[in-house]
């Protein structure tokens, strides 16, 4: 019996065969969406990485600049210059193509920030109100509440006014970034307080969470190491939803001209740039921020609800 | 003999899945006449709801009907176009449902429910209607069946509710009825009330009942004939107190021997070894055969032979009791 | 029963509070009201006399207290970047706003309900199929950039449609209406469909979801048993046993529609409260933010309460005084 127990390198790899046979897997296999849309985020998500790597141009650079490109067709080659541009230039003569990747840089890491700002509080907090129950919970749940009576969006936007309000006019451009992050961020902890809140309930009253509780586990550790791998299923498919909302959120806000400013742009504020040429007919500065926006959202959306579907086995 | 109101043949449902084709009701034979009450029991799984289920024509996709046929008063009804089944149910078979807090529709009183079917089906008017969907509570027993025309399910006791979905089945006066687990989910002193209705309507209608269940008791106490269903295939079928007492197949006998009846008289309770196979893992020859004592090598490789003896039939290589078969064990 | 709504309007009251304490704190904190509304040139006497003018000089509570009973009156002050009285800017948006909100409403919840129920009934046909694959894609697609595709097939290269503006408004009392100009039902119609989409693909999947999961339920099997007819077990029993979930989340994303009309107003320059909150915020006109918030929560707040009012309607467990009368 021992010897079995002391050789955990023959049970590795079963151990990862079993993985790629369950059924988690055995449903992305089969589920060709799921797997491109996989594919579409990785390679957005490594594009944007690699930005400095990849793109042509460093559009925030001012010496690299050549304001004799500014509103080429993509490739054409520009009537000065004759440089030839993937995707066009905007009016400054920056390479939408480096606008792009250097915006998704952006998009991605205010969405990442923000969904892992909205789990930690949501989770935390969420945790305390299924476990310690009493006033901490009626005071957390109240709150809860009354901010999903209003649209995440409408309260990202107040966090935002507020903030600017707060920081001082010279460091506003450089804050905006981390502003969004925390508007984005605290406006979408409820999603992940409710859930959390409603597994723990359920999890508190389970044999296993007694049993700890009667051999002198502390709440801390009870939490920790018992409840909350319940409920990271739920938490999982939370955050990946909570990932597309954050990005268009973001988008949006940028869009709206409340979010990344033209020093830093987001796809959104891309966008924002764009939608000034429709009517002049300089297509291309709108169209493909908007086209990868779309992609990175759409994707990860799918993957949401894909991964939704397998770990809810009721709805399949 | 008259004609039997429920003749199965050889009825199979299959369902197609990704791990091949299930089989949950394989090859089933039975029939009811007026007035009588056909047992069915046989563990979960064992294709008995299936059954009921097939004959009333309410399969969910993608299970299907594939092979035998279903007869009504000698006419088949397996066969029939949606829309003709769909007037059937209700109309000539009635189905009660296992849990009565569930089957009925919160959101309308007890009264809208009854005459909504009563009107389809009896083609009434709706004061006449009302005034039937009130005799049809007074019937099953509901006292105050006036007053209580007008209240939600969700004022009903789980034992007035069963009743309720008892005259719901049986407000269009359907000549059949399927009871799914009648009185599974209820307390145990209401489960002899509700078995006891049933009977008494039973009798005083001529209806047929076909009395799905898993419960032994229920059988002995209200059926007059039970069928035996293993992995989807008839065991053994017979009169309650020859099987009972009597059983040729040794599935039946464990079934017996592991339930505490009054009527077989004190002895230890046993165990049937081991579990009803899954339906995508089931054993050549007879199903029973893994968990059987008496098995042997015919059993692993054929299919049980029906041996009929008793008034009854058994499908079993070695059948325990004497039988009109040339197989005697 | 009485009871109960009671209860939930003095929720109501205590949400409204706290939402008025953090307009409260916005404009008492967010900045500095003093130097905001006073001009370049100001001596240390101005200051002063607006400070004891605002009441910034008195205890928080009192401040608060003033603060509530002036906006309970409707007196929000003076928007900082107009000089105008804020109550004043708003009633003037207000029309073009619970207008297009009007409108989208209407289509979302209509168009919702009857594709949710279209979708739920036909799970494996083609058509169900479309409809669920392009609502993902709806649900993906921000608000804006549906409106900015908009613009350009019906504005840009049809030329149908207007891109921006109400058209021409008629003032009927103090109301300003475009519903009867031909220029103004033309405007409306792309910010309508912008505002309406969104809000119509989450009813329809909602209402998909939960008539998928009543359909499942014993008493829908129980009525086909009974041998109902599929329209009457579709609609007389699944629909309204799934409108109870449905009608909280689509009263609150009913609400969300004036909220949501920031993006659209902003897209199409619709001259709304929305695009007024949204230059609000870009300036960091505090009063104006703070007015917003309240209005928007007095909606929200009053739309809740009418949610819990529609569930007695429907839901007859929840009628307690009958349920005790029952038990007794």
């Amino acid at each position: 019996m021992s010897d079995e127990a002391l050789t955990p390198p023959a049970t590795a790899p079963s151990r990862l065969r079993s993985a790629w046979e369950s059924d988690l897997i055995w449903s992305f296999r089969h589920a060709p969406v799921a797997m491109a849309a996989t594919a579409v985020v990785l390679v957005l998500v490594l594009a944007a990485v690699f930005a400095p790597l990849i793109a042509p141009h460093n559009p925030f650079n001012p010496a690299t600049l050549n304001l004799m490109n500014g509103f080429t067709p993509p490739m054409e080659p520009n009537a000065f210059t004759g440089e030839v541009f993937l995707m066009g230039t905007d009016d400054q003569g920056r390479d939408v193509f480096s606008t792009i990747l250097y915006g998704m840089r952006i998009s991605l890491f205010v969405g990442f920030a923000a969904v892992m700002l909205a789990l930690v509080i949501g989770v935390t907090l969420g945790l305390l109100a299924g476990y310690l129950g009493g006033w901490t919970e009626t005071i957390i749940m109240r709150v809860a509440d009354v901010q999903l009576t209003f649209p995440a969006i409408l309260v990202a936007m107040l966090i935002f006014g507020i903030a600017k309000g707060i920081t001082p006019p010279e460091h506003r451009d450089q804050m905006a970034i981390w502003v969004l992050i925390l508007a984005i961020g605290l406006s979408d902890w409820v999603q992940f307080a409710r859930v959390v809140r409603g597994a723990t309930m359920v999890e508190k009253s389970r044999e296993y969470v007694q049993a700890a509780r009667l051999i002198g586990r502390t709440p801390i550790s009870i939490m920790l190491r018992h409840i909350l791998p319940n409920v990271l299923n739920p938490v999982l498919v939370i955050a990946t939803i909570s990932l597309a909302l954050a990005i268009i959120a973001e988008a949006t806000l940028s869009f709206l001209g409340v979010g990344a400013p033209p020093t830093q742009p987001s796809l959104g504020t891309l966008i924002r740039i764009g939608q000034g040429f429709l009517f002049s007919g300089e297509w291309w500065i709108l169209l493909f921020p908007a086209i990868t926006l779309l992609a990175l959202a759409l994707s990860v959306n799918l993957l949401g609800d894909w991964l939704r579907d397998a770990l809810n086995p009721r709805l399949r | 003999m008259t004609e039997p109101v429920l003749s199965v043949r050889n009825l199979t449902v299959e369902i197609p899945t990704r791990r091949g084709v299930l089989r949950p009701v394989d090859g089933m034979s039975f029939d009811i006449a007026a007035g009588e009450t056909l047992g069915v029991v046989g563990e979960s799984g064992a294709g008995k709801s299936m059954t009921g289920n097939a004959v009333i024509g309410l399969l969910e996709r993608p299970a299907r009907i594939t092979g035998g046929e279903v007869r009504l008063k000698g006419a088949r009804i397996d066969d029939l176009p949606p829309e003709e089944m769909r007037r059937i149910r209700g109309k000539r078979i009635g189905m009660i449902f296992q849990d009565p807090l569930t089957s009925l529709n919160p959101l309308l009183t007890v009264g809208e429910q009854l005459s909504e079917t009563i009107r389809l089906h009896l083609g009434v008017t709706e004061t006449e209607a009302g005034r039937r969907a009130v005799a049809a509570l007074d019937e099953v027993g509901i006292p105050a069946a006036k007053a209580r025309i007008g209240s939600y399910p969700f004022e009903f006791s789980g034992g007035m509710r069963q009743r309720v979905v008892i005259a719901l089945a049986l407000c269009a006066e359907p000549e059949l009825v399927i009871a799914d687990e009648p009185t599974t989910a209820l307390d145990v002193s209401v489960q002899a009330q509700i078995v006891a209705l049933l009977r008494r309507l039973c009798r005083e209608r001529g209806l047929a009942v076909m009395l799905v269940t898993h419960d032994m008791g229920v059988i002995a106490e209200a059926a007059d004939r039970v069928a035996v269903v293993y992995a989807g295939r008839l065991a053994e079928i017979g009169p309650v107190r020859e099987v009972i007492q009597t059983a040729a197949h040794p599935y039946t006998a464990g079934l017996m021997a592991s339930t505490p009846l009054a009527s077989v008289g004190q002895r230890r309770l046993r165990q049937i070894p081991g579990a009803m196979p899954r339906l995508d893992a089931l054993p050549d020859g007879c199903a029973f055969h893994p968990r059987c004592e008496r098995a042997d090598a015919q059993c692993r490789r054929d299919p049980a032979p029906t041996v009929t003896g008793c008034g009854g039939r058994a499908a079993c290589w070695y059948p325990l009791t004497r039988s009109a078969g040339e197989d005697v064990a | 029963m009485l009871a109960y709504i009671l209860r939930r309007v003095g929720q109501s009251v205590l949400v409204l509070l706290v939402v008025g304490l953090v307009a409260f704190a916005m404009f008492r904190f967010v900045g500095d009201p003093v130097d905001a509304m006073l001009g370049q040139e100001r001596t240390q006497a101005d200051i002063e006399r607006l400070t004891v003018e605002l009441g910034l000089d008195r205890p928080f509570p009192v401040q608060y207290w003033k603060f509530l009973t002036q906006a309970a009156q409707g007196n929000f002050g003076l928007s900082y970047r107009q000089g105008r009285p804020v109550t004043k800017i708003l009633l003037e948006r207000a029309p073009a706003t619970l207008e297009l909100a009007f409108v989208s409403g209407i289509m979302a919840l209509v168009g919702g309900i009857a594709l949710g129920v279209f979708t739920a009934i036909r799970r494996r046909g083609v058509a169900a199929n479309v409809i669920m694959t392009v609502s993902l894609i709806g649900v993906s697609l921000p608000t804006f950039l549906i409106g900015i595709l908009l613009i350009y097939i019906f504005a840009v290269e049809l030329k149908w449609l207007p891109s921006f503006g109400r058209g021409e408004v008629v003032r009927i009392g103090g109301w300003s209406t475009g519903f009867l100009t031909e220029s103004g039902l033309k405007a409306i119609i792309l910010p309508a469909i912008t505002l309406g989409l969104y809000q119509m693909t989450l009813i329809m999947r909602l209402v998909r979801t939960e008539m998928l999961e009543v359909l499942r339920m014993d008493y829908i099997r129980f009525a086909r048993a009974r041998g109902l007819a599929e329209k009457s077990v579709n609609f007389r029993h699944a629909l309204k046993n799934t409108m109870v979930p449905v009608i909280t989340v689509t009263g609150l994303q009913l609400g969300s529609i004036i909220a949501f009309a920031i993006i659209t107003e902003t897209v199409f320059q619709w001259p709304g409260v929305g695009l007024l909150f949204i230059n609000a915020v870009q300036f960091v006109d505090i009063p104006v933010m703070a007015a917003y918030l309240m209005l928007i929560s007095v909606m929200f707040v009053g739309i809740n309460l009418i949610v819990d009012l529609l569930y007695f309607a429907i839901d007859p467990r929840l009628r307690l005084d009958r349920g005790t009368e029952a038990k007794a």
